[in-house]
């Protein structure tokens, strides 16, 4: 009897192993569907660009983040001396990730025992991991510390105030900021984020490039976008080069233009303005005669736009500051790129020169088993270190945010990339003329229907109806 | 299980004895899809009917439901999902039928070469072969490249920029990727009806075009049959490609429904009663074109 028994458990248990097995395959019955998750996962390494959008859902758990975040949280839960190290969210390696890592050594200098373990990890997938994260009331998964996306820090503490850490009286002392960045990341009063870089808007132009067509920098310095389609064209007939290039259905280029004349997509109550938004309409004319005219030249994801700036495919660009980093990776250009500002919008009351693209802020999560050392480690480096600063600013170009450093004479020192001009000085001068942004909880919809819309008056359609469509659809995406 | 069964075995009759021996063989399987399986899909269902932003969500009936057709991206979405099913599942699958012929062909040389060659696209990750698609087809890309180079085009064309020849690349990269996937079904088909058969039909003089839609096809129709089944069911949850070969662009224009399912939760304010409801009408739609295929298919019964 016993046998037979051993027997029945012996193959019950058998069955069950072979069962699940097939379970699995027959799951992968929908061929490209499972297909498809498992290699969402595996090419989701390939996608590390910044604007890539790689959809991993699955991959919350990769081995070296389990790993960064259970060395954090488990080892300080026992010992005093355990809690010194943290993991950090990022994704840029010449950028932010870069500065993550000076930063780690400024504050080692005094914390030996500190530890830090940054994670290339593309906005995208934050926002995804953030997502899943929060929605699941399971917040493990989360590091200590990532870097937020200025744009979706209103949408995101909104929408999961929980797996954030408000840091309103955590040492951090907000005033030394400026305002107007600090903004993005206080909601309700209450501090969110340690501000990191700034977004101001240059105008960079290959300068040897606009030599031979006749010009200087200076042509190209406090001039309005019909100017600059003008002058553009002739650059264009004489060296064939475009002034421009932008990723088509991305809204960048327009919301650039709209933040420098002060103008947003949504009204003060947080609903869609954009029917009858002179400005948007303005900015959408500009935009259709620029590709028109050949001078904007649209690509089709990040890695060819930066290629058209490294591979001398055209003679300028208008980015948020933080592109110098990749305009600088191509070394051999060295001294033929100069900064100014970008073009105005003619015929528009507030116009100005200056605009905003990007920037992000640190947040520290729910997760953080150590909150009062990632507070002191932010406090002490990014919210409260000159030196780190000088020291990052020369090699990655961030800006600080961090009104104290703005006084230090690296802002000064000429920068031999942009032909000796003391650049830095001059985007910190952009930043204090930038008007400010109304993003709201949901600014990437409206950007994404405005950038829909933009594509769609390329083809031929009208404005006035496209932007009508638009609002349309963000308002039906608004309701609940 | 066995230990409870263990004091009643002697009472039970042979046929109970082999009804119970057939569930435990079956249970854990069973036990296991539906706890991996089918109980997040009734999860999903309840959601489905959940209305509200991010974790605050409410009842809120058929509301889901009525919203989609109401919502212009989604029917958009829904239109360009269908139009690469009507035109893109038939030219795979003519295609691999026609490539599984060809490489039967017993006196073929090579044939194991040919056949691993169009095979190969399947190994290659969804997301890169995308990728890498987007760059062959961008405006300073390999193809317009060889397109100048042969006089046929003055400067590049912007495949991705134009909302015809971006469905076009979409489809060409489909059946790149899936012909190959489609064949080996086909050809595991082939090889399962015997020659004699083809002998037979030689010998009564039937042409080569007789034989292969008089003996070939109907003799392949269960394998044509779950092909389309699941193309179909592919085709409809297409979503890599749209993500990352064209990003739904230019506008909504290569948008699929999975693609416009995950921006919903993941780009924008996520509404997840919305997205499983939206995932639900995939899965109807799935179940109602799987049906028919499969009456039409087959003619046993």
């Amino acid at each position: 009897m016993k046998k037979k028994i051993l027997a029945t458990l012996l193959c019950v248990a058998m069955s069950a192993t072979m069962l699940t097995g097939c379970g699995g395959g027959n799951n992968s019955g929908g061929d490209a569907n499972s297909d498809a998750n498992q290699n969402a996962d595996e090419g989701n390494n390939a996608g590390t660009d910044e604007t890539d959008p790689a959809p991993a859902e699955g991959e919350t758990d990769t081995p070296s983040e389990e790993e960064g975040g259970e060395e954090g949280g488990t080892a300080e839960g026992g010992t005093a001396e355990g809690g010194n190290s943290l993991t950090v969210w990022c994704w840029d390696p010449a950028f932010n990730m870069y500065a993550m890592e000076e930063a780690a050594k400024v504050y080692q200098a005094d914390h030996p025992d500190f530890n830090i373990d940054v994670v290339e990890t593309p906005w995208d997938d934050i926002q995804t991991k953030l997502t899943t994260a929060a929605t699941s009331n399971n917040y493990d998964t989360l590091p200590d510390i990532f870097l937020m996306q200025d744009n979706a820090f209103q949408k995101n503490v909104i929408s999961y105030p929980d797996a954030f850490m408000d840091l309103t009286d955590s040492g951090i002392d907000f005033s030394q900021f400026a305002e107007a960045k600090t903004a993005y990341s206080v909601i309700d009063g209450k501090n969110y984020g340690v501000p990191f870089d700034n977004g101001a808007v240059v105008a960079a132009y290959r300068t040897d490039v606009l030599k031979e067509a006749g010009f200087t920098i200076d042509d190209f310095t406090d001039i309005t976008w019909d100017e600059y389609i003008e002058k553009g064209k002739v650059v264009l007939e004489k060296t064939g080069k475009p002034l421009l290039s932008c990723q088509a259905g991305e809204s960048d280029v327009i919301m650039m233009m709209m933040q420098s004349c002060g103008a947003s997509l949504f009204n003060d109550e947080g609903k869609p303005a954009m029917v009858d938004n002179a400005e948007l309409k303005k900015v959408m004319e500009t935009y259709k005669a620029l590709v028109d005219a050949g001078v904007l030249i649209e690509v089709n994801d990040w890695d060819q736009y930066v290629a058209t700036l490294t591979n001398e495919t055209v003679a300028g660009t208008i980015n948020g500051c933080w592109i110098m980093a990749s305009i600088q990776t191509a070394e051999d250009q060295s001294g033929k790129w100069g900064i100014t500002n970008m073009p105005s919008l003619a015929g528009i009351d507030n116009a100005t020169n200056y605009s905003n693209n990007g920037g992000s802020s640190w947040c520290i999560t729910s997760n953080c088993k150590n909150p009062d050392l990632a507070k002191d480690f932010l406090a002490s480096t990014f919210a409260g270190s000159v030196p780190f600063y000088e020291t990052i600013l020369p090699s990655s170009a961030a800006i600080a945010t961090y009104l104290p450093a703005g006084d230090s004479d690296v802002y000064n020192e000429p920068a031999e990339f942009y032909g000796g001009d003391a650049v830095f000085a001059k985007i910190v001068e952009f930043a204090g003329k930038t008007p400010s942004n109304n993003t709201g909880v949901f600014y990437y919809e409206a950007r994404n229907y405005i950038a829909t819309a933009m594509q769609n008056v390329i083809g031929g359609g009208s404005i006035e109806d496209e932007i009508k469509a638009a609002q349309e659809q963000v308002e039906f995406t608004m309701q609940e | 299980m066995s230990e409870a069964n263990g004091p009643k075995k002697r009472k039970m009759s042979l046929e109970k004895r082999h009804n119970l021996t057939g569930w435990a063989f079956l249970a854990p399987a069973t036990i296991m899809i539906a706890i991996m399986s089918f109980w997040p899909m009734i999860q999903a269902l309840i959601l489905s009917f959940q209305t509200g932003k991010a974790n605050n969500l409410e009842f809120g009936g058929l509301t889901n439901y009525i919203r989609m057709f109401k919502d212009k991206v989604f029917m958009t979405s829904l239109g360009n999902t269908f139009l690469y099913l009507i035109i893109q599942v038939p030219i795979m699958l003519v295609l691999a039928l026609m490539l599984a012929q060809m490489l039967n062909n017993k006196d073929l040389r090579g044939k194991g070469i040919f056949r691993t060659a169009i095979f190969l696209p399947c190994a290659t990750s969804l997301v890169s072969y995308a990728i890498i698609f987007r760059s062959l087809f961008g405006v300073d890309g390999f193809i317009n490249s060889v397109l100048i180079n042969l006089g046929i085009l003055d400067k590049g064309y912007n495949f991705l920029g134009n909302a015809f020849s971006a469905k076009v690349v979409i489809i060409i990269a489909l059946v790149w990727r899936w012909t190959g996937y489609n064949m080996v079904f086909y050809l595991a088909g082939l090889q399962n009806i015997e020659y004699s058969v083809y002998e037979a039909a030689k010998i009564d003089g039937a042409s080569p075009m007789q034989t292969f839609f008089k003996i070939t096809v109907p003799l392949l129709k269960p394998t044509i049959v779950m092909t389309a089944i699941m193309s179909t069911n592919g085709t409809l949850q297409l979503f890599d490609e749209s993500v990352n070969l064209t990003k739904g662009g230019p506008g909504q224009t290569t948008l699929t429904m999975s693609h416009y399912i995950y921006d919903t939760v993941f780009k924008f304010v996520p509404t997840f009663g919305y997205a499983s409801a939206m995932s639900f009408l995939i899965f109807i739609i799935v179940a109602i074109l799987a049906f028919i295929q499969m009456k039409v298919g087959d003619k046993r019964d």
